[in-house]
This record gives C-alpha cells, structure tokens and sequence, in this order.
C-alpha cells in the first residue's frame, strides 16, 4: 500500500504508543486475570443460562428497537409540527445520559408504584414487573431506539426528493419502491450496533437484573469477582464475553455501519405519500408514544430530582470532586489519544479501536487490580483506574468522530506541508488541530458525560473514600433513600449536560476554518 | 529559606497531630455503618474511651466484605473486620489474614462459643418477615406450593441470603436442590445485599422478604407498627452469629484489642437490640427492650459447623444457582 504523504509529515509514534496501551490495557489484563487465577475455571450450567440470556437479551432489545424505529423515523421524515426539531434534538439526550439516571426515570414510570402500574392498576389490569428480562429489554430500548430512529430518519432524508416526484408521478408505491430498499440496507448494520452495545451493558442488568435468572455475562464477571472472589471463573467469562463480542463484529463487518449522524436531521423531505387520515393518526400516534417514552422518565428526574435536593447527604460534594476529576482527567487522555490514533489510522489502529468494543471493563480493571494487588492496597487506585478505563472505553467513539476531519486535513494540506516543511508538531499543532476543533468539542463533550455518568469498574471496588456520583447514587437507591438518590440523579444529569455543552461549544468558539 | 522552614515546622506538626489520634478501621457491611444502623452510636461511645478516631467503611453486604479483604490482601487498610457469620469464618480464617482475639467472655449465646479468632457480637434466627395479614405458610414446601412471592438475597454477597441456603440444605439435605427449584416461582427477585430486599418489600414488591425473627421489633418499636410478623417453619430456623475479628497485619494492635474486648461490653451491646435489631451476644444490664418479648421463638434451631458450612457452602450455591437460572 502507498503511503500517502500525510503519513510522513504526522508524528506516527504516539499513535503506535497508544496502540500498545490499548492492547495492554485489554488484552494484557485478561492474560493478569488468567494468570493469577492459575487454572482455567470451567463454566457451570448457570454460567451458561447468563450466555443464554445475554445473547436473548441483546437480540431481543435489538429486535424491538429496530421494529419499534420503523414507523417512528418514517412519521419523523414525512410530518412537519411543532416540537420536531426538539424531539431530535431529544433523541440524542441517551447518548450522554448516565445509565443509572435513566433506570432510575424508567423505574418511576414502569416500576411497581410507577406511573404505568397506578394506571393499570386503576382498571384492574395485570400490572408489569420491571426486574429481570422485561426491564433489561426496556431499558435497553429506552436507549437504543433513539439510535435506530436516528439511523432511519437519516436513511428517509438522504433519499433524493425527486424519487418520490418519480414515484408519485408513475403512482408506484413509496413503501415498495423506496423504502423497503433503505431499510433492507439499513437495518442489519442498525440492529447489529444495538445487539453489540446490550451485549456488554453492565449498569442495567445490575440494577434491573433479578438474580441468577436475568444476569448478564458482564454481570456475572462482576459477582465472580466482588461475591466470590473466583478470578479464574472471572477470566473464563471474560474470554467468553470477548469471544461473543468478536463474533458479531466480525458480523458487523460485512455489513454497512452506520455512521454516527451529527446533522441535519431537521430536515423534511416534501413527499406525496401519507396524507390520508388512516395514515396520520399511525404517524401521529408513533410520534406522541416515542416521545412520551422519552420525556417522561427524564421528566420523572427533573420532577423528583428538585423535590429530592434538599435530602443530599453532605457526601455529595466530595463524590462530585472526585466525578467531576475522573471526567475532566478522562476527557484529556482521551483527546489526546484520540488525536494520536486518528493520525497514525491504519490497520493497528482499526484492531485498537474495536478491541475495547467487546473487551470487558470489569476485566481490565480486575487486571490491573491484580497487577497493583502485591505492591499496595489496590482499592486505593480505584479513581486512577477508573479515569484509565473510562478513557479505554471512550477512545473508540472519539477516535471515530475525529477520523473524517483528521484525514480531509491530511489530504489537503499534508502535501502543502511537505513542501513548506514545517516540523511534524508544528504541523499538528498550526495545521491539524485548528481544523478539527468542532469534532475534538464534540468528542470530549461525549467522553466527559460518559466519565461523568459511568458506574463500571468503580463499583467492583471503591469505598466511601472513592465514592463517586453515580456509586453515591446507586448506593442511595440501595438504601432506599428514594429522595436523595433522585436529588443525586438530577445533580449528575445536569452536570454531564453541562459538561458536554461546555466542551461541544467550546469546540465551536471562533471554529470559522 | 525562612518560609520552607515554616512550612516544613508545619508539616512536623500536622503528623504530630495525626499521631496522636490513631485510626482504627472497621470493615463492615453497609448496613451496620448506616445512619440508623448500630455504627454512628458505637462509634461515638468507643471513641470516648480509646482516644482514637473510629472509622467504619462500608463495603457492601458481609459475604463481599470477606471478598473485598481477599482482593486486598495483606495491604489491606483494615484493622478488623466486622460482620461475618460462622458460615463464613472457616473460610475467613483460612485466609491466614486474621489473627487469635485473645477475648474469652461469657456470652449469653444459644451454643457454646469456642473460636479464638471471632468475636461474636449479636445473633439472631433467619425467618421471612410479612404482613399479619397474609397467610402464613408452615414450612419451605407448603411456601413453594404457595402463589406468595418472596424476595431473597444473594449467597455470594450476603449473609442472609447464605444462611437461608444453609437453612434449606440444614432441613432437607439431598432434596434441597428439589426445595429451590420448586421455590424458584415464588422468588420475585435476588437483591445483591439485605437492605436492597427488605426495601423491596416494604415498597410492596413481595409478600415477604427473608430476613430475621427480630425485624417485627424494628416496626413494632421504631415506627408503632405491630402488622408485621416472622413466619415460624415447623422444619426449624437456621441461626446466624455475626462476629468480627482482629486483621493480623494491623498497625495498631492495642487498638485493635481494645475494640474486640469493648464488643463484649455495654457500649456495644446496648446499642445492638434497637438498631441492629439482633439478640446481643451480652445481655445488656437493661434487658431486652420492650418488644422483644412479642417476637416468635422458634422450635428448632439449625446451625452447621463453621468446618460443615465451609464445606457446604460451594456446592449449595452452584446448586442455587442452577435451579434459579432455567
């Protein structure tokens, strides 16, 4: 393969460095695990059901979301109404909405005394019980179906509109003739991504999960490791996780990906179709149900967060230190790294990218536990290690983001560089990095709030002394302090909003290049 | 040059100052560390005889406080560790972590206390706790017949939930497997830690949660409630003695021998019925609190040998484990 000039001019070794890190931190800590555990433990028929129902779960939560996305996405393409261009914007809010704040929103709606059940109850119907597969499932589609209708109302939207004039004019059906063609190419790439995300998730099916009947992969690594201390049970299901991860990737390979969307999503396209009444009430209704199935559980935080403020213990304010140090120090390393990565692309880079996709956190943080465990107390490193897999898990996205502009840089001014023969710093600092200032915003915006919010691995292991938000809160929940923990939800939701607007404008101020 | 002096003088006496509180530190589980729970006042009574700084860290239920000390290991920050069970103390002392109490008190236990390295600080009996208003099944096969729905906890992460899996394999030996897969219906849900259960059931999740013959007196006494009640199981009740013992490596020895033999002593003892709302392992000089003498006694008491409940322990939670996750 030629290289291209670009390569010559970008520092390639800090890429290759990260590279390196990235392999350690994934593949190095399972071999720590495999190590200390000194045999390789052997799987039980429960061990198996928690495979079974992760993959039933993730297929399941795809499924829905999918299905559920179809006729959404279509009545967002072809209704123009008040409250469109927010409901959009709405569908971006799970990207950076801590998980836990959201179970704790879908808990007050589909909950036992939630809203649905009062409902239900009022006519005598059978009410809904929210733990295990069900609430997996729910929870799950609360936050992949924005995906899949993001992916879809793109797909409606890049059809050309004189297509449509083509159809109606030679009164083909729209549905026969276009859509079916874009959702055949759509959705097995849409699907796949969610039944990929729910095949790790942890927080959901630790909160939601109800026993050894509803326990994911991913949280039987955690039980193995925090219940049992079984580092070689541990191990084996973390080759088991990664080994499923890297199956459906491989599956995801053959297929499009859709690209992440950034845009242009408030657009309508003028179209013929869909005027009669039949079809209106359907788009209406697919419109007012998603919709309240959104607002209502972040309504539910904001409702009972404010009421909920004044019973916040007075822990809240070091967790928030400490939350707010593991975001910003997360947030940096992964600029940094993701700027190292997106320079240097190639092959090594495309493996580095996907490892952290379907390694386990849990894991990685166990190895590293085990690696610290003969020097020092390794619950001492909890917030270090923490920040570390925080910004492993955030590199994928941020790398992503920030490739497109990165490479449009290389192509257009890399040769230009050459030939001035700036120093490969300057060239990244007066060159690159001036030119990708929007997507750098946009990617640290998304890592903060995803640090912020996240209750991984420092759940496995942090104390009082380590306690951050989100473990502040679930451990509230656990005590059934209901108030205070809704008073923590709001005060983590507002500050990951802030944290990612502050980051994603910042990338915008005086971005006129 | 002045200045650094200062500030070096300063530093001197910050850890002068330090020095002369020493720190103990008590693993626990979250419950017993919590504002209602027994830490607060213990913490404020010890501290006013030892001269030290008392501090207890929460770290989860007390099965995942013994696996915490494993990950730790000997550089653990903990001087002792409070709230095992003799269910897992063979396993606890296997560790080599702990070392002897060198505390022997009469203590007003249903057994005969032998072990050198546990301290016994309260005990109680398992038992579903419900409403007076429900139907109370006579024992686990009339309970997995029944529609009633219970939530229980985790083996792995809590000792309730391990007593009960060693009261099912205390009853009925080689047909408890049998036991739990016909309970399996019954159970709404497995919470990780005992409040996570009791709170489901008091907001109305179940029918009954797995909990101690005493709790009725928390309702009874804490909140003039007398609707709720124990269920007595005509098979017997396991027993459980939640103890704490002294980590070997401590730096602060004495300190550490001073909190084991306070454990025994009216300052600990006291605060145990009405905020551990467990029997104590002392009787405290005032008795037990009104109250106490409404609870159910069981017939039967059950308790396996540290030695049997270590050996029992694995296979009963692979068995568990199968019969919930089909």
């Amino acid at each position: 393969m030629a290289r291209s000039p670009v390569a010559i001019i970008a520092p390639r070794w800090p890429g290759a460095v990260v590279v390196a890190l990235v392999l350690a931190l994934t593949l190095g800590t399972l071999a720590s695990v495999l190590f200390r555990a000194g045999a390789i433990g052997t799987l039980t028929s429960a061990d198996w059901s928690a495979v079974r129902f992760t993959v039933a779960q993730a297929f399941v939560s795809a499924a829905v979301s999918v299905v559920l996305a179809v006729p959404v996405a279509r009545a967002l393409a072809r209704r123009q109404f008040r409250g469109r261009s927010a409901l959009i914007t709405l569908l971006g809010a799970p990207f950076i909405l801590p998980v836990i704040v959201a179970v704790l929103g879908l808990l007050a709606i589909f909950g036992r005394n939630g809203i649905l059940n009062s409902v239900l109850k009022s006519f005598d119907l059978p009410t809904l019980f929210i733990y295990g597969f069900t609430g997996v499932v729910l929870a799950h589609v609360f936050f992949n179906l924005p995906l899949a209708i993001r992916i879809l109302v793109q797909g409606h939207l890049s059809v050309p509109v004189e297509r449509y004039r083509l159809t109606a004019s030679l009164g083909g059906s729209v549905l026969r003739l276009i859509e079916v063609p874009m959702l055949k190419r759509l959705l097995p790439g849409a699907f796949l991504s969610i039944f990929l995300i729910c095949l790790t998730s942890f927080t959901v099916a630790l909160i939601l999960g109800g026993g050894p009947s509803a326990t994911t992969v991913e949280l039987a690594i955690y039980q193995a490791v925090r219940f049992d201390f079984s580092l070689d049970r541990a191990a084996v299901l973390a080759a088991v996780q990664m080994a499923i991860g890297a199956c459906s990737a491989l599956l995801v390979w053959r297929f499009d990906l859709p690209q992440p969307v950034e845009g242009g999503l408030d657009r309508h396209s003028m179209r013929w179709d869909g005027q009669s009444l039949w079809a209106r009430v359907l788009d209406g209704t697919a419109i007012l149900l998603t919709a309240l199935f959104l607002v209502l559980p972040l309504g539910m935080v904001i409702w009972r967060g404010v009421a909920g403020l004044g019973d916040l213990p007075d822990v809240i304010w070091p967790a928030i230190g400490r939350s707010m140090t593991v975001s910003l120090v997360a947030t940096a390393l992964t600029s940094c790294a993701a700027v190292a990565m997106a320079l240097r692309g190639g092959r090594a880079v495309a493996i580095a990218m996907a490892l952290p996709l379907v390694a386990s956190s849990l894991v990685a943080g166990v190895g590293l536990f085990l690696l610290l465990h003969p020097v020092t107390n390794p619950a001492h490193w909890a917030l270090p290690v923490a920040i570390l897999m925080n910004t492993l898990m955030a590199l994928p996205f941020a790398t992503r983001i920030l490739q497109p502009s990165v490479e449009a840089v290389q192509r257009d001014y890399g040769r230009l560089a050459v030939a001035l023969g700036l120093s490969r710093w300057t060239y990244v600092r007066l060159i690159v990095l001036p030119r990708i200032r929007r997507p750098l915003g946009f990617a640290a915006g998304l890592t903060a709030a995803l640090s912020m919010g996240d209750l991984g691995v420092i759940a496995l292991f942090a104390t009082e002394q380590q306690q951050t938000l989100p473990l502040l809160m679930y451990q509230l929940m656990g005590s059934y302090r209901t108030d205070a923990a809704w008073g923590a939800a709001l005060v983590l939701l507002g500050l990951c909003l802030v944290l990612f607007i502050i980051m994603d404008r910042g990338g915008r101020i005086d971005a006129d290049l | 040059m002045k200045t650094l002096s200062h500030v070096a003088g300063l530093c001197l006496i910050a850890t002068g100052a330090l020095a002369e509180t020493p720190v103990l530190t008590v693993y626990t589980y979250d419950g017993f560390n919590s504002e209602w729970g027994p830490g607060p006042q213990i913490e404020t009574n010890f501290e006013a005889e030892c001269g030290c700084d008392l501090q207890f860290v929460g770290a989860g239920d007390g099965a995942a406080v013994l696996s915490r000390l494993k990950l730790e290991g000997a550089n653990t920050d903990a001087d002792i560790v409070l709230g095992l069970d003799t269910n897992l103390t063979a396993d606890a002392a296997a560790t080599g972590l702990f070392a002897p109490s060198g505390v022997s008190v009469a203590y007003d236990l249903p057994i005969a206390w032998s072990d050198e390295v546990f301290v016994p600080f309260d005990w109680g009996y398992f038992a579903f706790v419900a409403g007076k208003d429900v139907a109370a099944p006579a024992n686990f096969r009339d309970l997995a017949a029944s529609d009633l729905k219970i939530v229980i906890q985790d083996p792995r992460s809590s000792t309730p939930g391990l007593g009960l899996l060693l009261w099912i394999k205390a009853a009925y030996g080689d047909e408890s497997a049998q036991i739990w897969a016909d309970l399996a219906d019954n159970i709404v849900t497995v919470t990780p830690g005992w409040s996570e259960a009791y709170g489901l059931f008091l907001e109305g999740e179940a029918d009954a949660v797995l909990s101690y013959t005493t709790s009725p007196a928390y309702h009874l006494i804490a909140e003039s409630d007398d609707t709720k009640t124990a269920w007595v199981f005509d098979e017997g009740h396991y027993m459980q003695v939640e103890v704490a013992g002294k980590i070997a490596g401590t730096d602060v020895p004495d300190l550490a021998d001073a909190f084991l033999a306070f454990i025994a002593t009216e300052g600990f003892q006291g605060v145990i019925p009405t905020t551990n709302w467990m029997y104590p392992a002392v009787m405290p000089a005032a008795g037990l609190p009104a109250g106490f003498e409404t609870l159910v006694q069981p017939a039967t008491a059950l308790l396996l040998s540290a030695e049997d409940a270590q050996a029992a322990t694995a296979p009963a939670i692979e068995e568990w484990r199968a019969a919930l996750s089909q």
